[in-house]
């Protein structure tokens, strides 16, 4: 079972049915125990930094995915919970969980794309990734994998957390981690084929098999 | 490299697809849910649906089409039509929408984007822009004017202006519509597209007139689009995404040409 946690920031309803697309079991939890007895924890989120902050905390659920990092449990970061999962975030200049080492900064409008016009904000369709480090959560892509992007906000890590980078007026961190604690800073659930074989890719790491056609033949 | 998407825009009426001319005769074409998926695996982007029912009875069937849609396919769609009210945007999003996109009720209540923007984040709030050129006059210096209630009513409104205050008040993305070109399949209008697409920093989609491949083509290079919005070329058969696809990539667009 994987536990998708619910702290009402947008997209957990799209990750449980990508999920149960794929014949994984899955839950969208608020409750501390059934999150931490579960094989691994997904992390979504869609909205701004600060009001996530604000409602992870009051829901206790800051703390479970502390607990679970400690324990050394799975989890897989998405989007703003790719995001909150570093130290801080310049959208609303809020202090976040500080999982793992890193800051969020605004795309700088003053970027520009291959045409030389101002990249437009928020970053918004499909984007490829450069791996930088191969991981098991990236395993069977095909090479020219496209992943759907909305964010006005990159991150910045150090270098040893890098698995994959992305381009958008310049070249920014857009998979981190390691050892099963992971995050994306697109949206799986909404990339295709490519996106429901990382998430298959993760239940496995956790012990969870998905045997849904489409991600063998990817 | 950020890739130009192609969007299909599905409207569909009590349940059921439909595809209308320059927004009268509409007629039947299909299934939505099925056509959704058959477009998902040809490659598409996104896909925007569009409610043209007006009753209530109409929306529960439509948010029943939209969660069908959201449990088969795995790319963003959006949900327009209909949409006058944070809760009306509330309940598409939670049945499965990525973004709402709004157009005669913020014209209305402009408010409505900067409300929509604050609960759910700017990037689910597209500003549906449905224009017609005119006159040019002191009140519409760009010659092109906004109009509601799908082309019938012009609302004095300079579409450059519209677009602008909209972006200031939270939307996250501009779909923008030529009532001129829509239907005709004789390319966007790429004079409009070109001045919106310039006028703001949000994504534009062009919308309205697609009839060859190369009329994409057109909208993302001279137009300046983020994304093209297809409709007839598509629905009909006479061109597969795949194909639009191609000659965006045959042209050295950046097109999502894997999936």
């Amino acid at each position: 079972m994987i536990a998708i946690l619910d702290y009402k920031a947008g997209n957990q309803t799209s990750v449980r049915r990508a999920l149960e697309h794929l014949g994984i079991p899955c839950c969208i939890t608020a409750d501390p125990d059934t999150a931490l007895s579960a094989a691994g924890i997904i992390f979504p989120g869609v909205g701004a930094a600060g009001q996530a902050m604000a409602q992870l905390t009051a829901s206790g659920l800051d703390n479970v995915l502390r607990r679970a990092v400690h324990e050394a449990r799975p989890v897989l970061g998405i989007c703003l919970g790719c995001q909150i999962m570093l130290d801080h975030s310049e959208e609303n200049d809020t202090p976040t969980l500080g999982l793992v080492r890193g800051v969020c900064r605004r795309f700088d409008p003053a970027w520009v794309d291959e045409e030389g016009r101002p990249i437009r904000i928020p970053h918004m369709g499909w984007n490829t990734l450069s791996i930088r480090i191969p991981s098991p959560l990236l395993e069977g892509l095909p090479e020219n994998a496209f992943f759907y992007f909305v964010h006005s906000y990159y991150i910045e890590t150090s270098r040893e957390n890098v698995i994959a980078t992305t381009h958008y007026g310049a070249e920014f961190c857009s998979v981190y981690g390691r050892n099963g604690l992971w995050a994306l800073q697109f949206h799986p659930e909404k990339s295709g084929r490519p996106g429901l074989r990382i998430l298959a890719n993760f239940a496995r790491f956790c012990g969870v098999q998905s045997n849904a056609p489409e991600v063998a033949s990817c | 490299m950020l890739s130009k998407r192609i969007i299909p825009c599905l409207d569909v009426r009590d349940g059921k697809l439909t595809k209308g001319i320059k927004f009268q005769g509409n007629q039947d074409i299909g299934d939505p849910v099925e056509t959704a998926r058959r477009y998902y695996e040809e490659g598409a982007d996104e896909i925007v649906f569009y409610d043209i029912t007006a009753s209530a009875e109409g929306r529960g069937i439509f948010l029943d089409v939209v969660e069908r849609v959201a449990a088969e396919i795995f790319i963003p769609f959006s949900v327009g039509g209909g949409i006058a009210s944070v809760s009306d945007m509330r309940a598409a999003l939670l049945a499965g929408a990525e973004k709402v996109s709004v157009n005669s009720a913020a014209v209305k209540n402009p408010a409505l984007l900067s409300e929509g923007a604050n609960a759910f984040g700017a990037q689910a709030i597209v500003l549906g822009m449905d224009v017609r050129k005119t006159a040019v006059t002191a009140e519409i210096p760009s010659g092109y004017e906004v109009v509601i209630h799908g082309g019938r009513r012009p609302t004095g409104l300079d579409a450059r202006a519209w677009a602008i205050r909209a972006e200031e008040l939270g939307a996250g993305e501009i779909c923008l519509n030529s009532i001129d070109a829509d239907g005709t399949c004789d390319g966007y209008e790429l004079t409009l597209t070109r001045m919106i697409s310039d006028a703001v920093r949000i994504p534009v989609i062009a919308s309205g007139g697609a009839g060859e491949p190369r009329h994409l083509v057109d909208a993302v290079t001279k137009g300046g689009a983020s994304a093209a919005l297809v409709a007839s070329i598509v629905h009909y058969g006479r061109y597969t995404i795949s194909d639009l696809k191609q000659a965006l990539s045959d042209a050295g667009v950046p097109a999502r040409t894997c999936w």
